[in-house]
């Protein structure tokens, strides 16, 4: 059945054993860093205040999350800038 | 030659850790080596019962500690293999009557007449993992493919790179091939990619394994006909520098690799 759903593009529900590597990817990056999602939320208004001070950014398209290679984690933050002629997209 | 003390850690209890000592307790000493292990976990000693040496402890490794034998009083030969020796746990204390120092001054006492010392470390991350780590000239993570346990492995790896006594070395046990063909089990590859570090070890889940436990005779002793057992002496030579080759566990098939690498395909 999950084949011919595959065969037709239907979007398939993940396994149980896809689902436990995504959540631990996630459980890990917290751990490694003792950074958890609410002080990620904190870092994120405060990077948003900072940086629009200076220049005027997409504060609602901000995200900052976890990228992780091997054993290293770092922080990503990705700001969209506002340019002269309007709001991006 | 120095003997090499490894420590099997796992953060998470009930992974397979003392099974493990066991096993590769004994396929080190078939394989012609001098083995002692020592069980770490004072207070909920159970090598000596994975053993079958239950019945033959007359003292334990804090009456070592404590001064009340000599290492070699403590030490109960395994008659099956000669040069295989069990340091059993106190189980009427617990782990307070042991510091770091006390397990490097065991271990160095065991140097000479040994070529092995496997110390069973208690789950946790507290005083017995602490000082069961503190002798060690390598470390092996025991963890089964399921979040809790890869959870838990991760964190060990972290303190043990923070007290640079690493790199440690990973063993995968309690795999199920058959729910990792139907995507329900973390497969290997996930695993070692998750947690970083270099796999030593496979051990697919085998039912053998209980029934040599109920009956004291770890399953490494008759490897010929188990899965897990081969495993298990695939491990002891790997430990020893041999060269025993996993299969690519990336790539195209990855699965049937892996299963073909366990033997069951």
């Amino acid at each position: 059945m999950k084949f011919f759903e595959r065969l037709l593009g239907r979007r398939h529900e993940p396994s149980s054993g896809e689902v436990a590597k995504e959540r631990l990817r996630l459980v890990l990056a917290h751990d490694r860093t003792s950074i958890s999602p609410a002080l990620l939320d904190t870092l994120k208004d405060e990077i948003i205040t900072v940086i629009s001070r200076h220049v005027a950014i997409d504060a609602e398209s901000v995200q900052v999350t976890f990228s992780q290679s091997a054993r290293e984690s770092r922080l990503v933050a990705d700001i969209p800038l506002l340019t002269t002629r309007g709001r991006r997209k | 030659m120095a003997a090499r003390a490894i420590t099997i850690t796992s953060g998470k209890g009930g992974v397979g850790k003392t099974t493990l000592v066991a096993n590769l307790g004994v396929a080190l000493a078939m394989q012609g080596q001098r083995v002692v292990i020592i069980d770490a976990d004072v207070g909920l000693r159970n090598l000596d019962v994975m053993m079958g040496l239950e019945n033959r402890i007359v003292y334990d490794l804090v009456d070592v500690i404590e001064g009340r034998c000599r290492l070699r009083q403590a030490l109960v030969r395994d008659k099956r293999l000669s040069e295989l020796f069990l340091l059993p746990a106190a189980q009427t204390r617990d782990k307070s009557a042991v510091q770091p120092d006390d397990m490097v001054r065991v271990c160095e006492s065991l140097q000479e007449q040994h070529d092995f010392v496997l110390i069973d470390s208690p789950a946790g991350i507290e005083q017995g993992f602490r000082y069961a780590i503190a002798p060690a000239d390598e470390i092996l993570i025991v963890t089964n493919p399921e979040v809790a346990a890869v959870r838990d492995a991760d964190r060990v790896i972290g303190l043990i790179e923070a007290e640079e006594k690493g790199p440690a070395r990973l063993i995968i046990n309690r795999v199920k091939p058959d729910l990792v063909r139907r995507g329900e089990m973390l497969d290997i590859a996930d695993v070692i990619e998750l947690l970083a570090i270099d796999l030593v070890g496979i051990v697919p889940e085998d039912k053998a394994i209980l029934i040599t436990t109920n009956r004291g005779r770890p399953l490494a002793f008759s490897s010929d006909n188990s899965l897990a057992g081969r495993a298990f002496h695939n491990i002891a030579r790997r430990l020893r520098g041999e060269d025993v080759p996993f299969q690519p566990l990336r790539g195209s098939g990855v699965l049937e690799r892996i299963f073909r690498f366990v033997g069951l395909e």
